[in-house]
């Protein structure tokens, strides 16, 4: 089974992409399934059902989706593996910029959108840095210059990954993307593999629960703004 | 590879019911082709197909070859300079630039090294094409989300016609935005380009050598304009004149009155 890793932005057009991809798959007679990580809550896992695609929705509720990933992907490998999956794909929706779920060995596709700024490509952290792939959806919406420069952007982020246009509602481009996605290795167990980028240190009181706010409250992994010339609380 | 293109060719797929296209149209350098046909029977997906440089791997099933031959996949998919310049339907920006940031990091990604002479000279050429489309002037450091359908269409043209020498050209209705739309047409139709144009403006339609028809979806028909229809074109455009004049003194806040205006 070939695990691939799929994250971007939250609406950034992945599961529309996916959908398209994974018509493609079907053609070529390969059986994928999909594992949903998200927040709080989200109806993908019935878009893929309705498809009749093997879905799992995974939660991570007060916890960083990330952080819930490395957590689970190995069962969810394991899942995909009983049912005979042919690749096994992990969308999720990177939310803090700052973690991404890519697995060494394990493809990692990017999905950004052409609206999403010219500058956002730099802000973006190891979700576009780390990618192999980076999928840039909505290009139906903007001119073709527009598509050039953001298509650009992402180049200097990250020179080495494939980039490719797609569009999630005709699904242009699913050929090119369905064709790379097989060329990923299979994975046998995913057990002692390591993640391309460490999780964030943040084992701070309020990881813990805390909700107020005051240095008091604070504990733990804290960083402080740099603010000048104002004297700062200290943070014991 | 992008100089020495001498011709695209458009091999049928079938329309939305299945219908087989019994089309095989290959056009040449200097072909201004019309694509006509109502809203919705698939102009647009016909230019997106030529744009992707289709291999019968789009809904369509239609394929395109470059020079006779399926193209290489460098050619489909290759960064940089591009074979294509298309100007789709889009009436307005969304990037978060200015005017001239955004020409600047256009060139920059068409690998074009300019000095930063070269670059100030460069947007104010952009800038001016621009402006001879439109009647509401556009600044080099307006952003660009702030810039009216009419400027953002100007702009657009202007970038395609400066910044891209591709040989083919493909544009989804120019004449909705307010621009001048026989000055747009020959900006982005410079000699010894093969151009497409989704249009339903009689006039640019005349002007074409030949037209696309489609009809739900697929290739109805290929017509060739003859010299009747020249002929039409010539009355056309008097009357389009015409029509401009009255608009002209009407903005100006003027009376229409002699015979001047009578039409033909
Ligand atoms: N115009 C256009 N819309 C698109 C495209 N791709 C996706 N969309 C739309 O963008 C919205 C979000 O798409 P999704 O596929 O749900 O995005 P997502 O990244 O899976 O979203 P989450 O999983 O909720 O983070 C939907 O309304 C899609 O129809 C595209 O290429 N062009
Ligand atoms: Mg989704
Ligand atoms: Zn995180
Ligand atoms: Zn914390």
């Amino acid at each position: 089974m070939k695990l691939i890793t799929v994250a971007g932005p939250p609406s950034s057009g992945k599961t529309s992409m996916l959908l398209r991809v994974i018509d493609w798959f079907k053609e070529q007679g390969l059986k994928a399934g999909v594992v949903k990580f998200d927040c709080v809550a989200s109806k993908d896992d019935e878009r893929y059902r309705a498809k009749g695609v093997p879905v799992l929705l995974g939660l991570a509720g007060n916890l960083c989706p990330d952080h819930y990933f490395v957590t689970n992907i190995e069962a969810c490998a394991r899942w995909g593996q009983s049912l005979e999956l042919d690749i096994l794909i992990s969308e999720s929706a990177g939310l803090c910029n700052r973690c991404s779920p890519f697995i060494r060995q394990a493809l990692a596709v990017c999905v950004i959108d052409n609206l999403s700024g010219a500058n956002t490509p730099t802000k973006m952290g190891p979700l576009l840095k780390q990618a192999d792939i980076v999928a840039i959806t909505k290009g139906d919406i903007v001119s073709q210059a527009e598509r050039e420069v953001f298509q650009y952007q992402v180049r200097k982020v990250n020179a080495r990954a494939e980039v490719l246009q797609i569009n999630g509602l005709t699904g242009q481009g699913k050929e090119r993307l369905g064709a790379l996605l097989t060329q990923a290795q299979d994975i046998d167990t995913l057990d002692g593999r390591k993640l391309r980028f460490s999780m964030p240190a943040a084992v701070c009181s309020y990881c813990l629960g805390e909700t107020k706010i005051g240095s008091d409250y604070q504990m733990g992994n804290v960083k402080s703004i740099a603010i000048p010339d104002v004297p700062r609380p200290e943070v014991s | 590879m992008t100089d020495s293109i001498q011709s695209i060719t458009i091999l049928g797929g079938r329309s939305k019911s299945g219908q087989p296209e019994d089309v095989n149209l290959r056009l040449v350098p200097g072909d201004l082709v019309a694509v006509v046909g109502p809203t919705g029977s698939g102009k647009s997906r016909l230019l997106a197909d030529i744009e992707y440089i289709a291999q019968r791997d789009t809904p369509s099933g239609r394929c395109i070859l470059i020079n006779d031959q399926p193209p290489a996949s460098e050619l489909r998919f290759a960064w940089g300079r591009k074979l294509i310049a298309q100007l789709s339907q889009n009436m307005n920006f969304v990037m978060d630039a200015t005017v001239a940031e955004f020409i600047s990091m256009h060139a920059e990604c068409r690998d074009n090294s300019f000095e930063e002479a070269g670059l100030e000279k460069l947007i104010g050429s952009v800038v001016s094409q621009a402006n001879r489309l439109t009647g509401e002037p556009i600044h080099p450091d307006t952003p660009l989300t702030a810039l009216s359908g009419g400027q953002s269409r100007a702009l657009m043209i202007a970038d395609t016609a400066v910044l891209s020498d591709s040989p083919i050209v493909l544009i989804d209705e120019i004449e909705n935005a307010g621009i001048d739309r026989r000055q747009a047409l020959d900006v982005l139709v410079q000699n010894q380009k093969i151009v497409l144009m989704a249009t339903h403006d009689p006039i640019l339609a005349l002007l074409a050598h030949s037209r696309i028809v489609l009809k739900s979806g697929g290739i109805a028909d290929v017509l060739r304009s003859d010299e009747g229809e020249s002929e039409l074109l010539e009355e056309l455009q008097k009357a389009d004149a015409a029509i401009m004049a009255v608009r002209e003194k009407l903005r100006r806040g003027e009376r229409l009155e002699g015979p001047g205006f009578k039409i033909s």
